[in-house]
């Protein structure tokens, strides 16, 4: 990343690219408050990514809209980090992917907040609200299953295990960019630690750290997913409801 | 004023102006022409279309027919901007209307909300996520009765 542009874009790809997998577990959570919670922070995230890719195009001033920049994009122009295009798998891997994430941009939220660009400002002022939301529901998931039975502990720690080197690169160093996400790490560890330690969870060692997703370099599940979200789009350009 | 006599659409006891999410009427002298400023709850408010609808139709009828609707995100909405009034009537509908908004960066999350239908303090959070973005789902130990609670933001 470099220019604002850029960091708008990638910002607008994470909360875009999270909301629509969240959106998957609409009508398949396991109960119906959690379908309703998942769906509430989905969009949130959605509304999060509207503003960001709004102005990730009146930066580029190329006309492109939240729109166009949304559905008329490949998989390798996406600049989203590659945790949020996992596939959710069990319950407690979308934990697992909610807590990591909201540790992230909670800290990065806030730091926006106080950003010299006054629209990323106001972006990260209004979205950090959210994300403490966020980052509450996720923490008091992962206590709960990995303080739970042997069995939701077991699972917990296998997500956990399964997410842990893809939390790298949300910190890759990026001095550039209105916010350096490498001056988040100390926050999204003191948030991380105690919670794993309350659910009796081990932290995993830094080991493999993939880290494409910002060069938009991606897994193969985002093709997947971009498909299913721009298909509607692309199949009639212009339409409205 | 006709834009601040709008309800919400989502809870529909409260208007825009009571909730805090009408920020400004402005009408330019000259020619006459109103711009009314409103920002979201919640970033991904879905009601959002449907209040500028609103107030565009309610100025309309007060004889202003090409008033503009701003959103603006700053600063950020916070339920401390919802009136006296406004609480009361939330409270009078069954919403248990919010404690002062969290500072932000901490998480502080109210424990003790009063039933809005019997007034026991004793209840619980059935889940922090409800039937709008903007509200918890909560019940009372004492009546049993579920009820909504207007998360503090």
């Amino acid at each position: 990343m470099n220019g604002p542009f850029d960091f708008a874009l990638a910002l607008g790809d994470d909360a875009l690219i999270a909301a629509q997998r969240l959106a998957e577990w609409t009508t398949r959570a396991p109960e119906m408050e959690e379908d309703i919670a998942l769906a509430n922070i989905a969009l949130d995230q959605l509304g999060a990514a509207r503003l960001l890719l709004s102005y990730a195009g009146e930066l580029e001033a190329a006309g492109r809209d939240e729109d166009a920049l949304a559905y008329l994009r490949d998989d390798r122009e996406f600049r989203n980090v590659l945790l949020v295009e996992l596939p959710n798998g069990d319950f407690a891997v979308t934990m697992a992917k909610l807590f990591f994430l909201a540790a992230y941009q909670l800290p990065l939220y806030t730091a926006l907040a106080s950003c010299p660009d006054e629209r990323l400002a106001a972006i990260g002022a209004k979205a950090r609200k959210e994300s403490a939301y966020h980052l509450d529901h996720g923490a008091l998931w992962v206590k709960r299953l990995g303080d739970g039975t042997e069995e939701s502990h077991r699972r917990m720690q296998e997500a956990v295990d399964h997410v842990w080197p893809y939390t790298h690169e949300l910190f890759a160093a990026d001095p550039a960019a209105p916010v350096d996400p490498a001056g988040l790490r100390p926050a999204f560890d003191e948030t991380v630690g105690p919670v794993l330690a309350e659910a009796t969870l081990t932290r995993p060692e830094r080991g493999w750290a993939p880290t494409s997703g910002r060069a938009g370099v991606h897994t193969e599940h985002l093709s997947y997913l971009l498909a299913e979200m721009q298909v509607l789009h692309r199949a009639h350009p212009g339409a409205k409801w | 004023m006709a834009a601040a006599s709008v309800v919400d659409p989502e809870i529909r006891v409260i208007t825009i102006d009571e909730l805090g999410i009408l920020r400004a009427v402005e009408e330019d002298g000259a020619s006459g022409r109103v711009t009314v400023t409103i920002t979201p709850t919640y970033t991904g408010c879905p009601a959002m279309d449907v209040i500028r609808a609103d107030v565009r139709r309610a100025l309309a009828a007060a004889g202003y027919p090409d008033a503009e609707v701003r959103t603006v995100y700053s600063p950020p909405w916070s339920t401390d901007w919802i009136s006296d009034g406004g609480r009361a009537k939330l409270a009078a509908a069954g919403i248990a209307p919010p404690a002062p908004a969290p500072t932000p960066g901490v998480v502080a999350l109210t424990l003790a909300v009063r039933c809005p239908l019997c007034g026991s303090p004793d209840t619980e959070q059935v889940s922090r996520f409800g039937s709008t973005a903007c509200k918890a789902l909560w019940r009372c130990r004492s009546c049993s009765e579920p009820f909504d609670h207007l998360k503090a933001l």
